[in-house]
């Protein structure tokens, strides 16, 4: 049955259903909705949890740590500043292999400060060593929730499943909430082998010499190639049960046969949709290409999905200042050596929650036919604004 | 190469350096009485990496010892963690985890979170030097006490970031010389005090916080079994020379540590619920001199005839002085001094006084 939720509370009901042991959290806009509906939950006896009201995002992704070590299911949820602030701990995480969930209610990070929606937190953290799951809409965001738990089990890496800020965390939306009783069954119980335990007692993050560390990120990165299938075997599994897909680890939509693509992660990508839709035949159709896993990294899924394309659009919701876009060097990266390979005409948009229209399909596709166009640029930037000298 | 003898010539050599006679032969070879005898718990294992004479070592196994087998621990990033470690070793007999310099209090936080959802009573123990206690893991300990969880955090004190080579902390006495707080024409050492973190502590009003010296085992243990008694968070600062940064002979360490206690720098005080409730009375107090003339960390305060090391000199008495004043410390009851009995003497100070 279809519900209308505000996407925060269909969060935080996702996490109720896979009976966290631990929940941590600290308040930032725009994740505070989940927490503060994960404790009323609590306040109400619906979820039996302990939940930490902690007093920073650096202890909020610390004490789940602490608790996931001891096997533990941990979730915590956190945004923008509070990534960064986290940074630390969630490298440590990583590598200590220790498996938990994290929802991202994806925010631009100050200065200047901006409350509002963009990827440059997560793009923050790219390197950490966290699976990265990004959701287009909010019944993504639930599916993609509780996938989550089950990849972080089976591949005990932690997994941050990030959604856009305000667009999708506050809006409310038509959303299918699976059944308690289904997900007990489809999500088996922790069993974390290494977990702390008096009767077999072991020692966690000891200091490793260099003739270890090389092999112990070699691992790492080998179980995040592995973790490719994970998530699409979890993703398959989910479709099994619901007969919905969370994305897998790369979707496309549109004209298949297309020689315009379009790529986008997150929100945006219903944006496009919509405005292909309604941009009228002179636009014309593209390909729209959904990239969900962005840790790992889908090369081999996205040249598959690329296959074909004469000009490629990267749209990238942060910046990399010096380089570009983050997003759409990557996508260059996995796509260079092809010998059909795509033009790459890479774009930053809707950047600290600039409004991305259902117009921007009509405009992206105007620019790409622009021989001269630049290969990266901040396409909604209205450089009149500037100083001539800054432009 | 000198054939290994640790009770022999180098024990003769201390004892009649603190005069005492050598001990005729065969008598360290007495019989154990069966209390003696008995297998003791040992959380942490002989054969880490830890410096000769490492008081955080020592206080670390004392504690542990008695915490007993079923307890988990959170580890801040210092010494005690490298020392301990190094995959694939470990000298550890409990469960145990380091995560980060600044955490422990939220890790243990975490770890006694999922021992209650899970309906466990396993004690977690938070261990973190004065670097990640007093400086950057404040804040997370702070949060830990506030947020009542039942942690026992213990708080190795050796007064400087040991681990990353003698800087100063706020732990670090006034005075006191480090790496990053030299002696020059400008500066006597640390220009700053040594933070109260137990009064910070206490005033949280947790069910008890207490201060501890590896000089007193004996009293340490007792504190940390009344600690692990309670149901709540619980903080303990054990005094521990570190005869690298504090510049000591490595076999004085215990011997320091007690003229730390016995000079009034470092009081034993306990306080539960914000007041104090006991204190290691002193018999005999020492001079700060006495303390300071065994550790180079304060040999420039004893240049003779020079007026600013004989004012940093009366400084720290003066601060030694406040503390006997206002714990009471002064005792006359027979002296404790001596480790085995420190636990069973009887007790002075000022049962009602506030922090």
């Amino acid at each position: 049955m279809l519900e209308a939720i505000e996407g925060s509370q269909a969060i935080a009901r996702a996490v109720a259903m896979c009976r966290p042991d631990v929940v941590a959290a600290y308040p930032i806009t725009p994740q505070t909705h989940i927490v503060e509906a994960l404790s009323r939950l609590v306040a109400e006896g619906e979820m039996h949890t302990e939940f930490v009201s902690v007093e920073s995002e650096f202890s909020a992704a610390s004490v789940v740590l602490g608790a996931a070590a001891t096997g533990a299911r941990a979730y915590t949820a956190t945004a923008s500043q509070g990534v960064l602030l986290m940074a630390e701990v969630l490298f440590n995480i990583s590598g200590m292999r220790v498996p938990l969930v994290m929802t991202v209610a994806n925010r631009a990070v100050s200065a200047p400060l901006s409350i509002w929606n963009d990827h440059s937190d997560s793009m923050a953290v790219r390197d950490c060593g966290w699976i990265q799951l990004h959701c287009a809409d909010n019944q993504e965001a639930v599916d993609t929730t509780i996938q989550a738990f089950r990849i972080s089990q089976e591949t005990e890496l932690p997994v941050m499943v990030c959604m856009d800020g305000f667009v999708l965390t506050h809006t409310l939306e038509p959303i299918e909430m699976p059944d308690q009783t289904d997900i007990d069954g489809w999500l088996p119980p922790l069993e974390f082998d290494r977990r702390l335990d008096p009767s077999d007692p072991k020692s966690l993050g000891t200091l490793v010499s260099p003739d270890f560390f090389a092999e112990v990120r070699h691992s790492h990165h080998a179980a995040m190639i592995r973790a490719l299938d994970v998530i699409e075997t979890v993703d398959d599994d989910w479709h099994a049960m619901t007969g919905r897909r969370g994305g897998g680890l790369v979707e496309v939509a549109g004209d298949p046969e297309a020689k315009i693509g379009i790529l986008a992660m997150g929100s945006t990508f219903g944006t496009l949709e919509t405005g292909m839709e309604h941009a009228g035949a002179q636009a014309g159709r593209a390909r729209l290409i959904k990239l969900r896993a962005f840790r790992p990294f889908p090369a081999a899924a996205l040249r598959a999905a690329c296959a074909g394309l004469e000009h490629l659009i990267v749209i990238d919701r942060a910046i990399s200042p010096g380089l570009g876009g983050v997003v759409g060097t990557e996508v260059a990266a996995v796509l260079a050596g092809a010998p059909d390979a795509p033009r790459i005409h890479n774009h930053a948009l809707g950047l600290g929650g600039r409004d991305i229209p259902e117009t921007i399909y009509a405009d992206l596709m105007t620019a790409v036919a622009d021989p001269d166009g630049p290969a990266f640029s901040v396409f909604d930037a209205d450089l009149t604004k500037l100083d001539p000298e800054d432009r | 190469m000198a054939e290994h003898d640790p009770r022999g010539e180098r024990l003769d050599e201390l004892r009649r350096k603190f005069g005492r006679e050598p001990l005729p032969p065969g008598a360290d070879q007495k019989e154990l009485t069966p209390r003696e005898a008995q297998p003791r718990f040992r959380g942490l294992e002989s054969g880490h990496r830890a410096c000769q004479g490492c008081g955080e070592a020592l206080a670390a196994r004392l504690v542990t010892e008695c915490a007993g087998p079923d307890v988990m621990i959170a580890n801040a990033t210092g010494c005690l963690e490298v020392f301990t470690t190094a995959w694939p070793q470990s000298s550890w007999r409990v469960p145990w985890m380091h995560s980060l310099f600044e955490n422990a209090g939220a890790i243990a936080s975490g770890m006694e979170a999922a021992m209650k959802a899970k309906g466990k009573n396993t004690k977690v123990l938070a261990f973190g030097g004065d670097g990640g206690t007093y400086d950057i893991g404040f804040q997370a300990l702070s949060g830990m006490l506030e947020r009542y969880h039942n942690v026992l955090y213990v708080c190795y004190d050796n007064e400087a970031y040991m681990n990353t080579g003698i800087q100063r902390s706020s732990s670090t006495p006034h005075a006191a010389t480090t790496t990053t707080s030299p002696a020059g024409k400008e500066r006597m050492g640390k220009r700053h005090l040594k933070k109260d973190l137990l009064a910070i502590v206490a005033a949280h009003h947790i069910p008890y916080a207490a201060a501890a010296s590896v000089a007193y085992p004996a009293d340490l243990q007792r504190k940390v079994r009344y600690a692990m008694g309670i149901e709540g968070p619980t903080f303990l600062v054990i005094h521990s020379p570190c005869p690298l940064g504090w510049r000591h002979d490595s076999a004085l360490t215990i011997e320091v540590a007690r003229r730390g206690v016995e000079c009034g720098l470092f009081p034993l005080v306990e306080i539960e619920r914000g007041a104090v409730t006991n204190v290691m009375p002193i018999r005999k107090v020492r001079p700060v001199t006495d303390y300071l003339e065994l550790q180079g960390r304060f040999s420039h305060l004893m240049t003779p005839d020079d007026a600013r090391a004989e004012e940093e000199r009366a400084h720290l008495q003066a601060l030694a002085d406040h503390n006997i004043q206002t714990f009471g410390l002064r005792g006359d009851t027979p002296d404790a001094g001596d480790t085995q009995a420190s636990s069973s003497v009887g007790r002075g100070g000022h049962p009602a006084g506030r922090v």
